[in-house]
C-alpha cells in the first residue's frame, strides 16, 4: 500500500527536470503521475503501445507522428526524462524568461524551438529538410481517403513552390521559419496548466 | 477529522519543506473546447493578410492544431483516467489512497494506527463472518424454497428470502445506502439500467427489491449461488456460448420483459467497471427491447472508501478484502422517472438520453467513450472522421481517392 509518485521521484531528479524544462515542482509530479498510470508495463519507460492506448491520441490524423517525436533515432522506449523534454516544447512563454541569462542555452520551448518540432512533423527521415514526397505523406495521413492523389499532389507542389526560395524543391527549416513568420507560434502551440 | 488529517500533512510538509503531491479531481491543463474548422481558420488568419474566405486551401501552420491536440491528450486525456480509482481531495486515514504518506506528526501516525487497528482487527473479522452467513443462507434457502410449487406463495418466501440476504450482505460490507425518490422503483416487465461501478452495484440495488439478474454463468461458488437463485425465482443467465449470440440475447431478455409476472430485469449497459466520476457510452441492445427503462443513478462517497474495482489491478477475492477494510461504503441511489423510447428515436438516441439522466442525477461526467476502451483499442471510424473533417477544409468538393 502506499508509496507511488512523488516517493518514486527523487528530488534531485525533480530540480534537474526543473532545470532543463523549466516546469514547476508541482507540474512536475503531475506529470510524473501521469507518466507512471501510461506506463503499464511498470518498468519505467513508455513504449509506442503505451501511447496509442489513450483514445483522443489514436483518433489523431498525425497521432503517430506525435507519438514518433517523443522516441530518438533507433529507440523505442522513453523515460521520464526524454518524455517532460518532448512535453516541454509547450510549455508557454512567459515574459519574465526572456531576459534571463542571455548566455544559457535556448530553452526548450523557444518560438524556434517550437517551430523545429512541427518542422520535425513533416520531415519523415529526419534530414532536415521536407521533401514534396515527404509532405505528400504527411498530407496524406491528414486527409484519409477524402481527396484525391492529384488534387493532393498540387497541393504539395503550390506549397512548396510558395516556400522554397533557394530552389531545391525542398523546404528547409530556415524557408520553414519564413514562411510562418506571422503565425502566432507561442500560442498556438502552448499548453497551459492549470492552477 | 479527514479534513484536519489533510490540514496537518500540509502543515507538517510546509515546516519541513517538502512539496506536496496535489491530487486534482478535474483536468491538469486547460483545454478550450472550440472545433476542428475554428482552430485551423483561426491559426491560419493570424498567418497570412489574405481574405480567408476565399483561401481555403492547405497551411504548412494547419499542422498546429494536431500537434496541440496531440500532446494535450498525452498530457490528460477524458477516458483513461476513468478506468483507475479516483483521487480525493482530503485525506481519509487510509494509506492506499494517499501519496504523500511519510512520518509527519506523532499525533497524525498514532490515528492512523489506530485507525488500521479498527479497521483489520474489528471491523474485518465482523464483515467477513456476516457475509459468509449471508451467502450461505442465501444458497440454503433459495434451494429450499425451489422445492415448492410455482405460485404466490413462492414468490412471496422468494422475495423475503432474497432481501433478507441482500440486507444481510449489505450488513457485510457496512454499506450506508440512501435511496431517493423510492416511488419510481422499477415494477414488473420492466428494465432496470443503472451505472456500473463494481459488482456491489448488484448487492446495494438488490437490497431494496427484487430484480431478475443477467449474466453469464460462472463457474465454482458463483455458479452455485446463480443456481441456487434460479430455482426460486427467475433470472437470466446465459452459457458462455449463447452471450456471443446478439439475437439470442435480445430474444430471452423481450420474451422475459413480456411475462408480468416476472421481475424487472437488472442491466448494466455499460458493460464494465467505471470508476464512478462518469458514466461512459450505453450499449444499445438493453434499449432496442422496446420495454420502459427505470433508470437509477448511483454515487458511492470516496471518503469513506473507494467502492471501484479495477479489475486489471485486483482480483476479486483482494477486492472484497478492500472493500471490508475501509471505514464503509456510502452511497446513494436515485430512482429516476421511468422513460420510454419515443416516436422517431433510434436505439442509440434513446440510450444516450437515459445515460444523461442518469448523469445529470448522480453529478457524473457524460462522456460519448465507450467502456471497452478499457480493454480495447478504439475503432478507425473516429480517425476517418477527424481526417473528412479537415479534408472539408482543404476542398470545396471531396473527391474520394481510390486505391
Amino acid at each position: 500500500m502506499g508509496s507511488r509518485a512523488s516517493t518514486l521521484l527523487r528530488e534531485e531528479e525533480i530540480e534537474e527536470i526543473k532545470k532543463e524544462t523549466g516546469f514547476s515542482h508541482s507540474q512536475i509530479t503531475r506529470l510524473y503521475s501521469r507518466f507512471t498510470s501510461l506506463d503499464k508495463g511498470e518498468n519505467g519507460t513508455l513504449s509506442r503501445e503505451d501511447f496509442q492506448r489513450i483514445p483522443e491520441l489514436a483518433i489523431n490524423p498525425l497521432g503517430d507522428r506525435i507519438i514518433n517525436a517523443f522516441f530518438p533515432e533507433g529507440e523505442d522506449q522513453v523515460n521520464f526524462r526524454g518524455f517532460m523534454r518532448t512535453l516541454a516544447h509547450f510549455r508557454p512563454i512567459e515574459d519574465n524568461e526572456k531576459n534571463k541569462n542571455p548566455t544559457a542555452s535556448e530553452p526548450l520551448n523557444s518560438r524556434s524551438n517550437k517551430l523545429l518540432f512541427a518542422f520535425r512533423l513533416y520531415d519523415l527521415d529526419r534530414d532536415d529538410k521536407i521533401s514534396r514526397d515527404e509532405l505528400l505523406q504527411v498530407l496524406r495521413m491528414m486527409v484519409g481517403v477524402n481527396i484525391s492523389d492529384e488534387q493532393l499532389g498540387s497541393i504539395a507542389d503550390r506549397t512548396i513552390q510558395e516556400a522554397d526560395t533557394n530552389g531545391d524543391s525542398c523546404i528547409s527549416f530556415q524557408e520553414f521559419i519564413k514562411v510562418l513568420e506571422k503565425v502566432d507560434v507561442e500560442q498556438k502551440m502552448s499548453i497551459r496548466f492549470l492552477h | 477529522i479527514f479534513t484536519w488529517a489533510t490540514l496537518r500533512i500540509e502543515r507538517g510538509a510546509k515546516e519541513k519543506n517538502h512539496h506536496l503531491y496535489k491530487p486534482y479531481s478535474n483536468a491538469i491543463i486547460a483545454r478550450e473546447p472550440t472545433s476542428l474548422e475554428e482552430e485551423i481558420k483561426e491559426i491560419r488568419r493570424s498567418g497570412s493578410n489574405k481574405d480567408l474566405d476565399s483561401a481555403s486551401e492547405f497551411e504548412m501552420s494547419d499542422i498546429f492544431y494536431f500537434a496541440r491536440r496531440g500532446v494535450e491528450s498525452i498530457m490528460d486525456d477524458e477516458v483513461t483516467k476513468r478506468f483507475s480509482a479516483e483521487e480525493l481531495e482530503s485525506w481519509n486515514l487510509l494509506t492506499r489512497s494517499n501519496n504523500n504518506f511519510t512520518y509527519i506528526s506523532l499525533r497524525l501516525t498514532v490515528l492512523w494506527g489506530l485507525g488500521l487497528l479498527i479497521r483489520y482487527g474489528f471491523l474485518l473479522p465482523l464483515r467477513v463472518t456476516l457475509a459468509f452467513t449471508g451467502v450461505g443462507l442465501l444458497v440454503f434457502l433459495t434451494s429450499v424454497i425451489g422445492l415448492l410449487p410455482n405460485g404466490r406463495m413462492k414468490n412471496f418466501l422468494s422475495e423475503k428470502v432474497h432481501l433478507m440476504c441482500y440486507r444481510i450482505c449489505v450488513r457485510a460490507l457496512t454499506a450506508i445506502i440512501t435511496y431517493h425518490d423510492s416511488e419510481n422503483k422499477p415494477k414488473n416487465g420492466g428494465i432496470c439500467v443503472a451505472n456500473h461501478t463494481s459488482p456491489i452495484d448488484v448487492i446495494i440495488l438488490a437490497s431494496d427489491g427484487c430484480y431478475a439478474m443477467v449474466g453469464q454463468i460462472h463457474g465454482g461458488l458463483m455458479g452455485v449461488i446463480q443456481r441456487s437463485m434460479v430455482k426460486a425465482c427467475p433470472h437470466v443467465w446465459f452459457e458462455r456460448s449463447e452471450v456471443k449470440d446478439r439475437h439470442l440475447v435480445a430474444k430471452r431478455l423481450s420474451d422475459h420483459v413480456q411475462d408480468k409476472s416476472k421481475l424487472p430485469i437488472l442491466i448494466f449497459p455499460e458493460g464494465t467497471c467505471i470508476n464512478n466520476t462518469s458514466v461512459m457510452m450505453f450499449k444499445k441492445g438493453s434499449f432496442e427491447i422496446g420495454a420502459t427503462v427505470y433508470p437509477v443513478a448511483i454515487k458511492y462517497d470516496p471518503r469513506f472508501g473507494d467502492a471501484f474495482w479495477n479489475s486489471s489491478k485486483f482480483g476479486m477475492v483482494s477486492y472484497l478484502l478492500r472493500m471490508m477494510s475501509s471505514w464503509a461504503i456510502v452511497c446513494s441511489v436515485w430512482y429516476l422517472p421511468p422513460m420510454s423510447r419515443e416516436e422517431g428515436e433510434d436505439a442509440v438516441q434513446f440510450a444516450n438520453r437515459v445515460k444523461a439522466a442518469i448523469a445529470r442525477q448522480g453529478g457524473l461526467v457524460d462522456l460519448l467513450w465507450d467502456g471497452g476502451l478499457k480493454r480495447e483499442k478504439v475503432k478507425d471510424t473516429f480517425k476517418e472522421e477527424q481526417q473528412k473533417l479537415y479534408s472539408k477544409m482543404l476542398v470545396a468538393q471531396l473527391k474520394p481517392c481510390l486505391h
